[in-house]
């Protein structure tokens, strides 16, 4: 088993190199020179020669990435150019909002996605799994920035009954924080909630088409016992890969929620950086999302060893 | 953002060599697909959505850019069935001009992600070795960069524009079209129908054309399908970023751009492109399953 744990890190590897060159590479696709640019209008040929030098522009491209790579080792995201704060800080400011979004669209995702889709198995065929599979096929075509709007529109402008934006720290105030997320974190969750119920419904059905399923109902196990604690257990083995897939999805529609509902999260962060033209601070983010991917993977896959007995033992 | 579809899982062996299926089985694929209800109703939305993309210019009498301010944010009436916009303009007509920018978006970064994914799932899968450790990397690498963020920071990096978004939702989309074709070419070049095609002395070349590739186009079309719903959400999600379609040519997303600072006075701005983004994205959902259920019943 250490053995298939080891081989997955080794080959995460070459993919972590690839990534950080593909992220290097992004700022190459500029056109014109950055330094031109930062060099003003009088375009001192002194200045122009010690922005060079001060990063490294003027030296080979491989070297310039060894260089990117020894900084980021050392936490070093480079500084914005509009703010001239380190990047790393701005995303340690920001962190925690989108993680508490996350969370608590996790929860929501959890909630509806999984009970649905032991239920949509159980009953196959019947009006409960159509009900369900109608909400995840609706869920998974609505773009979640337009129900936003929506619920913005019907819950906060016409009956008044939750905030429409904003962000206020659970340390501040914490049920109004709970409030002013509900909203966002369901609008996050839906979506992710829908296609979780796609795959716990087909996780289900195929446990529940194999023999040991058929003999625990012949020795006379109740069929809620069978389908919780026999062919739930199993199925989630799968599930916990997908969840983990998911995790991508969570961050990317992170950053269309908080658009909608502006909350200064981390993908309010990689927008108002595009539009600044804020390179390092897009850069930094989507290094850190990358990062954060490939980590909750490798967790998913060592946990999907761990919980799985036939790979456990060998 | 609102969802991609299931991946296609690879199927377990491929069929007997047909590089043109014998015309009963293809009958019979078409009849299992006219019999989901759901399958044919999902592409009847598409046809819809295609025909409206095409006939917008005479569809509808307004123009979709030209501002008029004597009509400014009124509701639905006769004159304008889903209202006009904070310039006047007909949303109904904005909305029929945007289909084009949506389908164009979802068929040519589809487009792009097929023409780029097959050919190199195809070399991994038939080559394996250095190839397939080469090509499955890079997969892997595009694949830990989340799909809207990586557009979004192409889109940063290339500036802001409708071509600009499909070359980036294409790139992201890339990978899931490597990884499925690899499965496929991995199974299908242990089926003895290609051992003795290379017994008969045919080139790697030729047996990847005539007989690989169109054993494991089935699960490539079911995959293209679901993509360009996917692809129609990311085009608008990107163009609501203001990193698509820019105004004030039309496109759905960037009307949700603008209508959701509306939405107490003018609900319509926002209610009616979100349904069409819905809709259009629903249809092509709709048709993948349904591709899915027919081309390989195996699955369902």
């Amino acid at each position: 088993m250490l053995q298939v744990i080891a081989n997955r890190l080794l080959v995460a590897v070459p993919t972590l190199i690839l990534v950080s060159m593909l992220i290097f590479g992004l700022q190459k696709l500029l056109p014109g020179d950055p330094v031109l640019a930062m060099a003003g209008e009088d375009q001192d040929a002194q200045v122009i020669a010690t922005l060079r030098a001060k990063y490294h522009l003027d030296e080979p491209v491989p070297v310039q990435y060894a260089l990117w790579v020894r900084d980021v080792a050392h936490g070093d995201l480079g500084t914005s150019l509009r703010t001239d704060v380190p990047v790393t800080t701005l995303i340690a400011q920001k962190l925690p909002v989108t993680l508490q979004l996350a969370v608590m669209a996790m929860l929501f995702a959890l909630g509806i996605g999984i009970p649905a889709g032991i239920v949509s198995a159980a009953y196959r065929g019947t009006a409960l799994d159509y009900g369900a599979n109608v909400f995840a096929l609706s869920g998974m075509s609505i773009p979640n920035f337009w129900l936003g709007i929506m619920l913005i529109f019907l819950v906060s402008v016409r009956w008044h009954l939750l905030p429409s934006s904003g962000y206020v720290s659970p340390i501040d105030d914490f049920w109004l924080s709970i409030k002013t997320m509900l909203m966002p974190a369901f609008v996050l969750g839906a979506a992710l909630g829908a296609q979780l119920m796609r795959h716990t419904r087909s996780a289900m059905l195929s446990v529940l088409s194999a023999d040991y399923i058929r003999t625990a109902r012949a020795k006379g196990l109740l069929r809620g016992r069978v389908i919780v604690r026999h062919a739930f257990r199993n199925a989630l083995i799968p599930i916990v890969t997908v969840l983990a897939l998911l995790f991508g999805e969570l961050l990317a529609g992170a950053v269309l929620t908080e658009q909608v509902f502006t909350i200064p999260g981390f993908g309010k962060l990689v927008v108002d950086a595009v539009f600044n033209r804020d390179y390092a601070v897009v850069q930094g983010v989507v290094l850190v999302t990358a990062l954060s991917f490939i980590v909750v993977n490798l967790a998913a896959d060592v946990l999907y060893i761990l919980l799985n007995p036939r790979l456990r033992r060998s | 953002m609102a969802t991609p579809a299931t991946p296609v899982a690879p199927r377990p062996a491929a069929p007997p060599a047909d590089p043109e299926a014998p015309p009963r089985r293809r009958r019979r694929r078409l009849a299992r697909f006219m019999r989901n209800r759901a399958a044919v109703a999902g592409a009847i939305i598409v046809l819809i959505v295609i025909v409206a993309a095409i006939l917008a210019p005479w569809l509808s009498p307004y123009d979709p850019v030209q501002a008029s301010f004597m009509t400014v944010r009124q509701a639905p009436s006769a004159a304008h069935w889903f209202g006009t916009d904070e310039l006047g303009r007909d949303v109904l007509t904005r909305l029929l001009w945007g289909a084009r920018a949506s389908l164009l978006a979802g068929v040519v970064s589809v487009g792009i992600a097929v023409a780029i994914g097959v050919p190199l799932g195809l070399a991994a899968g038939y080559f394996g070795g250095l190839v397939d450790g080469i090509v499955s990397r890079i997969a892997d690498a595009l694949l830990s960069i989340p799909f809207l963020i990586l557009a979004i920071a192409l889109a940063a990096f290339l500036g802001p524009s409708l071509t600009n978004a499909m070359a980036a939702i294409g790139i992201s989309a890339m990978p899931r079209f490597v990884r499925l074709t690899r499965g496929q070419a991995i199974s299908v070049k242990a089926e003895e129908y290609v051992e003795g095609a290379r017994a008969i002395g045919l080139g790697h070349y030729r047996i990847i054309v005539r007989y690989v590739l169109p054993n494991v186009l089935p699960p490539i079309i079911v995959q293209a399908s679901l993509t360009v719903a996917m692809a129609i959400i990311a085009e608008a999600s990107l163009s609501f970023l203001g990193l698509g379609q820019l105004p004030p040519a039309p496109s759905w997303g960037s009307m949700l751009n603008t209508a959701k600072d509306f939405v107490s006075q003018a609900p319509w701005m926002s209610i009616f492109p979100g349904v069409a983004i819905f809709v259009a994205v629903l249809g092509f959902n709709l048709l993948g399953d349904g591709l899915r259920d027919a081309l390989d019943p195996r699955e369902s």
